[in-house]
């Protein structure tokens, strides 16, 4: 278990991070979520003992970082696969991890095993591809058979099968009991990866629930409707309460049910060219939640199209 | 134990140390091998084929500075304070396996450097005997090892391999000979320089009766005794090291 209370991280008279109070459960994938410079990495970071806090403090299992005795049998960690000396080959990288936490040499082979490096493990590291780079830096998290993983945006450049690979794996880590914290900027993909969420932005907490929870009260249902004879059905559906927007050459219906909007235009013979659940996307969602923290906005504001059922993993 | 064992796993495992051990060894006892074949009037003695220990002490310095710079350009420093949380005992496990590893470097050049001046010159008497051929073949280990310790020093305080280098070289090289340059006051401040006064601890006080001024390198001048000048090398030292410790601690990793 991880527990942050609350945690801070000044750089100057930046904020990176912000009173961040939190709980990561183990037996479950919790989700770190949140807009590029947020403040997760740094989060992490601080968790690992790396960084110290301005204020607050961080425990794992009760004890700080440093207190804990060889720490990579409790904590394993992947925040950047880059972390290798590139002339040094992937197994000489874990063996002085290896080395470092009194672990056997054969655990070594083990973890090279797991995450099928072992073909490649007397190259040197610098010759990897991101993918591969990723794997080793998993394989040097699990050296210990740690009971609490960290993994920093994961997935980042990875192609669909990894990012497949390391989804179930991730799974498969929560569902032997450990904690597994892992963050990403990418709310679909921390949909589909993650049961708990830790959602932050400009290093303030913005949310901790249940992946449902967040998706559910993030994503508003809304019901498309197309006709001849428009103005009729506004008022009509107004009378009933409903919340009508106009949108081109449609009307967006919220807080009513798409069925008794269709007796309505039923009762009220109004002919319907389209009636159809929108529903809101998630990244959209995510946007409307941490959109007044993000740190760096682009001039233009990009149009975000609503993307409907694809990213929604809940309800299908 | 392990953390030593850590440090010397991650020294062998990439090659740049080995180059520089190689090239370290090729400068020095090529420069004795030079002095004793090109120099056909005079005899070499045990001073003059330690001419060339400051170009090695130079190289091994460069890799003393990277063995500590490369980890914080690739962010293994990260990993290992994620595996060793105490930095003060990784870092001191660190300075320790390099500062073996140049020792022992500078153990080889010298005695490599005697051996093959006797060699090419085998009528030469190079035994060594007296105090001050000891120190002057033997010690180059000594002062090879505490100059690693200021390298990998300077090399956590700076953390940049270029930035850390270039200030090692300059130093070494350019600012502790070039400092007499400052009127009245440059002769006295460059007697206290940490090179300078370690050169005293090899080529100070010679035995006069083996050696002529013109067949070892410019004797120092320092004012302490070679001992004195060994002792204060490794002050200088400590003291880098344990502020480089304490910056460690103190800064985000």
């Amino acid at each position: 278990m991880i527990e942050a209370v609350g945690l801070s991280k000044r750089y100057g008279r930046t904020v990176a991070v912000d009173d961040l109070s939190f709980t990561v459960q183990a037996g479950r994938v919790t989700g770190f979520l949140g807009p590029n410079g947020a403040g997760k990495s740094t989060t992490m970071r601080m968790i690992l003992g790396l960084d110290a806090p301005s204020a607050g403090n961080v425990r794992i299992d009760g004890k700080r970082y440093r207190e804990l005795h060889n720490p990579l049998r409790t904590v394993g960690a992947l925040l950047d696969a880059k972390w290798v000396h590139p002339n040094r080959s992937a197994r000489a990288h874990l063996r002085w991890l290896a080395k470092s936490s009194k672990l056997p040499a054969k655990r070594v082979d083990e973890v090279l095993e797991t995450v099928g490096l072992t073909d490649v493990a007397n190259r040197r590291a610098g010759g990897f591809s991101l993918g591969m780079s990723q794997r080793l830096g998993i394989a040097a998290a699990l050296l210990g058979d740690p009971q609490v993983l960290l993994f920093d945006e994961p997935v980042n450049g990875l192609d669909p099968e990894g990012i497949l690979w390391i989804r179930r794996f991730m799974h498969r880590l929560a569902d032997e009991g450990r904690t597994v914290f892992v963050s990403s900027h990418l709310l679909s993909e921390m949909a589909l990866t993650a049961q708990e969420l830790v959602v932050i932005g400009r290093g303030k907490l913005i949310a901790q629930c249940t992946t449902e929870e967040f998706v559910a009260q993030a994503t508003e249902n809304t019901v498309r409707v197309r006709s001849p004879q428009l103005a009729l059905l506004r008022s009509a559906l107004g009378q009933e309460g409903a919340t009508v927007r106009d949108e081109g050459e449609s009307l967006v219906v919220s807080d009513m049910d798409i069925a008794k909007i269709g007796d309505l235009a039923a009762a009220k013979g109004v002919a319907l060219h389209e009636l159809s659940t929108q529903r809101g996307s998630l990244e959209e969602a995510f946007i409307q939640l941490t959109g007044d923290s993000v740190e760096y906005h682009a001039a233009v504001d990009a149009e975000v199209p609503a993307q409907p059922v694809d990213l929604m993993p809940a309800g299908k | 134990m392990t953390l030593l064992a850590v440090e010397r796993i991650k020294l062998f495992t990439t090659r740049s140390p080995l180059w520089c051990t190689i090239a370290a060894l090729g400068v020095t006892i090529g420069f004795a091998a030079l002095i004793a074949g090109v120099d056909s009037d005079n005899l070499p003695t045990i001073a003059s084929t330690q001419f060339g220990y400051g170009f090695g002490l130079v190289i091994i310095m460069v890799m003393a500075t990277l063995a500590i710079t490369t980890e914080y350009r690739f962010g293994t420093i990260r990993a290992t304070f994620q595996a060793v949380p105490n930095r003060t005992s990784a870092l001191l496990a660190k300075t320790a396996v390099v500062a073996m590893f140049a020792g022992i470097v500078g153990l080889i050049a010298s005695f490599g450097s005697v051996a093959i001046a006797k060699l090419i010159r085998p009528s030469a008497d190079l035994s060594i005997s007296s105090g001050y051929e000891w120190r002057a073949v033997a010690g180059v280990g000594l002062v090879f090892a505490v100059a690693a310790v200021i390298a990998v020093a300077v090399g956590t305080m700076v953390r940049h391999s270029a930035g850390a280098v270039s200030l090692i070289l300059v130093w070494s090289q350019l600012v502790e000979s070039l400092v007499v340059l400052i009127p009245n006051v440059g002769d006295d401040i460059q007697k206290w320089l940490p090179f300078y006064v370690a050169n005293k601890f090899l080529t100070g006080d010679p035995d006069p009766t083996t050696r002529a001024i013109t067949d070892g390198p410019p004797p120092s001048d320092a004012v302490l005794s070679p001992w004195g000048a060994i002792a204060y090398f490794v002050g200088v030292a400590a003291v880098l090291l344990v502020i480089a410790t304490v910056t460690a601690n103190k800064r985000d990793a």
